[in-house]
């Protein structure tokens, strides 16, 4: 594929990765994919922190609820959310065909990754470091940021970078709910399909070779912030 | 009251309000479109001969995807763990994690510029009569190529976990490679091979990206039940597209439970974590 890709020699590659909707739809993935990262890096660690520490009615359902979109095809992912936030949502909530419907989707898709990677460093961090800051006089929030924070930091950036992986070439759940228009809320895999559809194969590969530097690069990321949050465990 | 429950009682209900939202929400929504015009256009749904078409050939490819990658993935997790290369480990890493972090419309683009008519097989496979783009073998591979992963990297950490005292035990006995493998190590790592079997399953059921680029959608023929939901959605049947959906659903829970029962230990311990009185949490 990578060969398919330079097929027309650099410097057609260039000119379709560079081309107006490519570009366009590249950027919407691009900054998509790191709010989603962002929004995923606080409710997951969130959620964990809910799981570990609290103690309530169901919590082990919830706890394997968070599954769940792992298990769920993601084109039903896609019809459902579009059924809750399409135009007849119920909750008074329409964001179909906007740039918002992209972020619900791929938050939806990638709310595990963080969740399950901050779950077992929390549980398995010392509660007596939290205790001795309390007993001397820290606040919570005090705690939080400077005790427990840096503890969980490794897994947080490790199932930040996993969910950035996903979300990036993310299709199945976006493309009923985004509609995808073109320089609006076209995202980087639909404008592959679309580009396959039409026979372009040599523009679709460009820019999945993009895509694709992208996810390795982010996955040898993940692999490393892993292997220091083991570390820090140890 | 202590005030310090206050915060507590906050975050939990923001928590559980975001999966609420983003979770249980939607899930409803499944069942409630499903039966919006009562059973009958349901049953109706289920007997289409398409519907049955769909399900038959998602049947044929996780029936193909999942025993091949079994079988491959714990033959790659006891080369890697058993004979570990010197150099490297963080490449194939990420090369046996990239199919979870590719997105599937690449996948699908790729085993078409490899075995599609101009693609670098093309000419051999016409030549031959042989289809793959556009007809099943094609969703097949789609469907293995994007399951790769799963059983590698579940059973890798397992095989680490059991070393191989008892192998070399059952060698210095005598027995054979053929037999150690099968009375040893075979049942050492059974579960962790199932949890990796549990989400092949999953996934292959679930993918619909990397099919949607191969199959060529031809109703009743190339089409499986992934394609059926936007199919039918896309045509106006809302309660057929739903029904899809919630057999779909029913069968991704199904997979949770499952998961659940053969999850490695470390997570099914965190529900149970935790039972001390309240007056000991920190927050």
């Amino acid at each position: 594929m990578i060969a398919s890709s330079f097929e027309g020699g650099l410097s057609a590659f260039w000119e379709q990765v560079t081309s107006p909707a490519a570009v366009a739809a590249l950027k919407l993935t691009f900054v998509a994919s790191l709010i989603v990262v962002a929004v995923n890096a606080v409710s997951g660690t969130l959620i964990a922190w809910v799981l570990v520490r609290d103690d309530f009615r169901g919590k082990s359902v919830v706890n394997a609820v968070i599954d769940l979109p792992f298990a769920l095809p993601t084109i039903v992912a896609g019809l459902t959310l579009l059924a809750v936030y399409g135009p007849r949502s119920p909750v008074g909530l329409d964001v179909s065909y906007t740039r918002a419907a992209i972020v619900v989707a791929m938050l939806f898709v990638t709310l595990p990754f963080v969740v399950r990677a901050v779950q077992p460093v929390l549980i398995e961090l010392d509660r007596e470091m939290e205790e001795a800051a309390a007993s001397l006089g820290a606040r919570p929030f005090t705690i939080f940021r400077r005790i427990v924070l840096p503890n969980l930091l490794p897994a947080m950036l490790s199932g930040a970078a996993l969910s950035f992986g996903k979300a990036v070439g993310e299709f199945g759940s976006i493309v009923l709910i985004s509609g995808n228009i073109p320089f609006d809320t076209e995202v980087a895999s639909v404008w592959i399909f679309k580009a396959i559809e039409s026979d372009q194969p040599g523009a679709a590969a460009a820019v999945s070779v993009v895509l694709l530097v992208l996810s390795f690069v982010v996955l040898a990321v993940a692999d490393v912030l892993e292997r220091r949050s083991r570390r820090h465990d140890a | 009251m202590r005030s310090g429950n206050a915060p507590r009682y906050g975050l939990r209900v923001i928590a559980l309000g975001y999966l609420l939202l983003l979770l249980a929400l939607p899930f409803g929504a499944i069942v409630y479109y499903t039966f919006q015009d009562g059973v009958q256009p349901v049953l109706d749904a289920l007997t289409d001969e398409s519907f049955i078409a769909a399900l038959k050939l998602t049947l044929i490819a996780v029936l193909i995807a999942v025993p091949a990658n079994t079988i491959f993935g714990v033959a790659c997790a006891m080369a890697l763990v058993r004979h570990p290369p010197r150099r490297g480990t963080w490449f194939i890493n990420s090369l046996i994690g990239l199919p979870l972090a590719l997105s599937p419309v690449v996948v699908g683009l790729a085993l078409i510029l490899v075995y599609g008519q101009d693609g670098w097989f093309g000419t051999w496979l016409v030549e031959n009569g042989i289809e793959v783009i556009f007809s099943t073998p094609g969703i097949v591979l789609a469907t293995i190529f994007v399951t790769l992963p799963f059983v590698v990297r579940e059973v890798i950490p397992v095989l680490r976990e059991v070393g191989t005292d008892q192998d070399e035990a059952a060698w210095t006995l005598g027995a054979s490679r053929f037999q150690t493998f099968f009375r040893i190590t075979l049942p050492a790592i059974r579960w962790g091979v199932a949890y990796g079997v549990v989400l092949t399953m999953a996934r292959a059921l679930g993918e619909y990206g990397a099919v949607a680029v191969v199959s060529g959608r031809l109703a009743g023929k190339t089409e499986t039940l992934t394609l059926h939901v936007d199919e039918e959605y896309l045509r106006f049947n809302e309660v057929a597209a739903y029904t899809t959906s919630l057999v779909l659903a029913a069968l991704a829970v199904a997979t949770l439970v499952l998961m659940n029962v053969f999850k490695p230990k470390e997570y099914k311990e965190v529900a149970d974590v935790d039972r001390r009185p309240p007056g000991h949490q920190a927050v």
